[in-house]
């Protein structure tokens, strides 16, 4: 196995008496696409607010390169490359696309407060490499025409495509994605597959993502980790999930009954 | 009223305006972002009037006096974040208004210990006393001064809102505050910053007040501070050009109806909870935050 970016020890999450994770692990490498997948309330987002230290983890550790990460604080998180989206999405509506970007290029754009108030040649070099930067990324998602329109402007598919720009734009190591073809249609599905290869590639990236779209899973995860109660009930490629019993029964059977 | 008195109401209107309006930002901002009336907001205004009058009868130049104030005010505004409100982040709202009150009670009560509540008069520098006099109208020179630097300090606020990486932040932070920690940003360092411009301007309104009416007490943020926030409910809280207008509404009101009917100058001071009264019976969300879902920078 190559190197390891993200290992999962033994978590359990407790809710008073409820236990959402149960004794999890797993590890993701360098590089990989890698699935979470599961019937709604598996904890899958659960565990991803425990990566990004929203939550400390009742027992267990969480390891990013090789560092003890459990429980850290949010912006920490960041700071050591991981980024996020969300299930619902949540941009700046009232601020435009480019400022959403700009606001995840915040902490790389490194001039004081003294040299913005004074208006020091810092200020305007950095403002200018920055907003190209942002501009760059957006044209990775075919979405740099909406760069000066208000956020909440503009179509659900694009919406999500700012939300994984801005996680983008903070400069991570691994990007840690929850349903991000939620609500698209098959072409959009499509595209954004082909957008999420194609960043993974140019920044070198390690993807972790929620989904309940299979087909989409299939076309784009490596490995997969399907949970359910908070239970790691399987661990491999795509494909063997699709037919292996226990996924089956548990979250695939929900569809054949349905 | 001939043209002449018109347009000596008119700046006096704006120059009381502009008190109004750079204190009434001041509590837009903190609101935007924390959901909190800051009440002891207008005491941060108090503050910078007596430190203005302190470094002055310290030999200090009115300019270097000036800064000090302000630098002082910006202190005194993030200690009572970092002391009082940090804490109280994840707590009700209401506990967070009540520490608001306690702390401007602190505010005025400690500078009443400290100093006596005897009004002292607060002597501006020579060229501010001045008063001009052209075609019969007579005009101490701050009324003019006032509105211009209001002007100037206003464009440099917005600026730094819609321009700079921390105008972004705090914009961002008015919307969302988990998010914004998810893009790496301290996001109380970006609430400093909000507290710290609200004090500096708060401070700057307070200096301009002392200069206008050249007496400073302990208890001379209360009234003030509370008709800026009327202002700041008149304009929309949370909306910065509703601060803005608000204050200027307020300050022209206050100067025209005195004018007009002389005989309602002691009603002066009540005209902004009138206003106040009718914006919350008839448009809560004021002249400028139409949408409560939106950030309103």
């Amino acid at each position: 196995m190559r190197e390891r970016l993200l290992e999962i020890e033994s978590v359990t999450m407790k809710f008073g008496g409820v236990t959402a994770i149960d004794a999890l692990s797993f590890a993701i490498a360098r590089g990989e696409i890698y699935g979470l997948i599961g019937p709604n309330g598996a904890g899958k987002t659960t565990i991803f607010n425990i990566i990004t230290g929203n939550y400390r983890p009742t027992s267990g550790r969480v390891l990013f390169r090789g560092e003890d990460i459990s429980g850290i604080k949010a912006s920490e998180a960041v700071h050591r490359g991981i980024a996020r989206t969300f299930q619902n999405i949540r941009l700046f509506k009232s601020m435009s696309v480019l400022e959403n970007i700009l606001i995840g290029l915040h902490e790389q754009t490194k001039y004081s407060y003294i040299e913005a108030i004074l208006r020091l040649p810092r200020y305007f070099s950095y403002e200018k490499m920055m907003r190209e930067k942002a501009m760059e990324i957006l044209e990775e998602f075919a979405i740099a025409g909406f760069a000066h329109s208000n956020a909440s402007a503009l179509s659900y598919g694009n919406q999500r495509k700012v939300e994984i720009a801005r996680a983008l734009a903070t400069n991570p190591t691994l990007l840690m994605l929850d349903e991000p073809a939620a609500g698209m249609n098959p072409i959009e599905t499509e595209e954004l597959s082909r957008i999420i290869r194609k960043i993974k590639e140019d920044y070198d990236l390690t993807i972790l993502l929620i989904e309940h779209d299979m087909k989409f899973v299939n076309a784009i995860c490596d490995r997969v980790t399907v949970l359910d109660y908070g239970e790691k009930i399987f661990d491999g490629s795509p494909a063997d999930a699709v037919v292996d019993e226990k996924v089956i029964s548990a979250y695939l059977g929900e569809f054949r009954n349905a | 009223m001939d043209l002449s008195t018109f347009l000596q109401q008119l700046v006096n209107g704006a120059s009381l305006g502009s008190m109004y309006a750079l204190i009434a930002i001041g509590y837009t901002m903190v609101y935007g972002v924390l959901r909190l009336i800051n009440f002891a907001h207008g005491d941060i205004m108090m503050v910078g009037a007596f430190l203005t009058y302190f470094a002055v009868s310290f030999k200090f130049p009115f300019e270097a006096a000036v800064a000090l104030a302000i630098f002082g005010s910006i202190v005194v505004g993030i200690l009572t974040d970092k002391i009082a409100y940090k804490p109280l982040r994840n707590a009700p709202k209401i506990s967070l208004l009540i520490t608001a009150i306690g702390i401007s009670f602190f505010l005025e009560n400690l500078f009443n210990v400290l100093f006596g509540g005897v009004p002292r008069a607060f002597s501006a520098p020579e060229y501010l006393s001045k008063v001009m006099h052209f075609n019969g109208i007579y005009m101490p020179v701050t009324v003019v001064i006032i509105p211009i630097m209001t002007v100037i300090i206003l464009a440099s606020l917005l600026w730094i809102l819609y321009r700079t990486k921390y105008g972004m932040a705090i914009r961002a932070l008015a919307f969302d505050i988990p998010t914004v920690k998810l893009m790496g940003i301290n996001a109380d360092s970006i609430i400093s910053i909000v507290f710290a411009l609200g004090s500096a301007l708060a401070a700057i309104g307070g200096i301009f007040y002392a200069v206008s009416y050249p007496s400073i007490d302990p208890l001379m943020g209360i009234i003030v501070g509370l008709k800026a926030f009327a202002a700041a409910v008149l304009g929309g809280i949370g909306s910065v050009t509703g601060a803005v207008l608000g204050g200027f509404i307020l300050g022209f009101t206050e100067i025209f109806v005195v004018a007009l009917f002389p005989e309602l100058g002691g009603y002066k001071d009540a005209f902004a909870f009138f206003f106040l009264i009718l914006v919350l019976l008839f448009r809560p969300t004021g002249i400028m935050g139409e949408d409560l879902e939106r950030s309103r920078f």
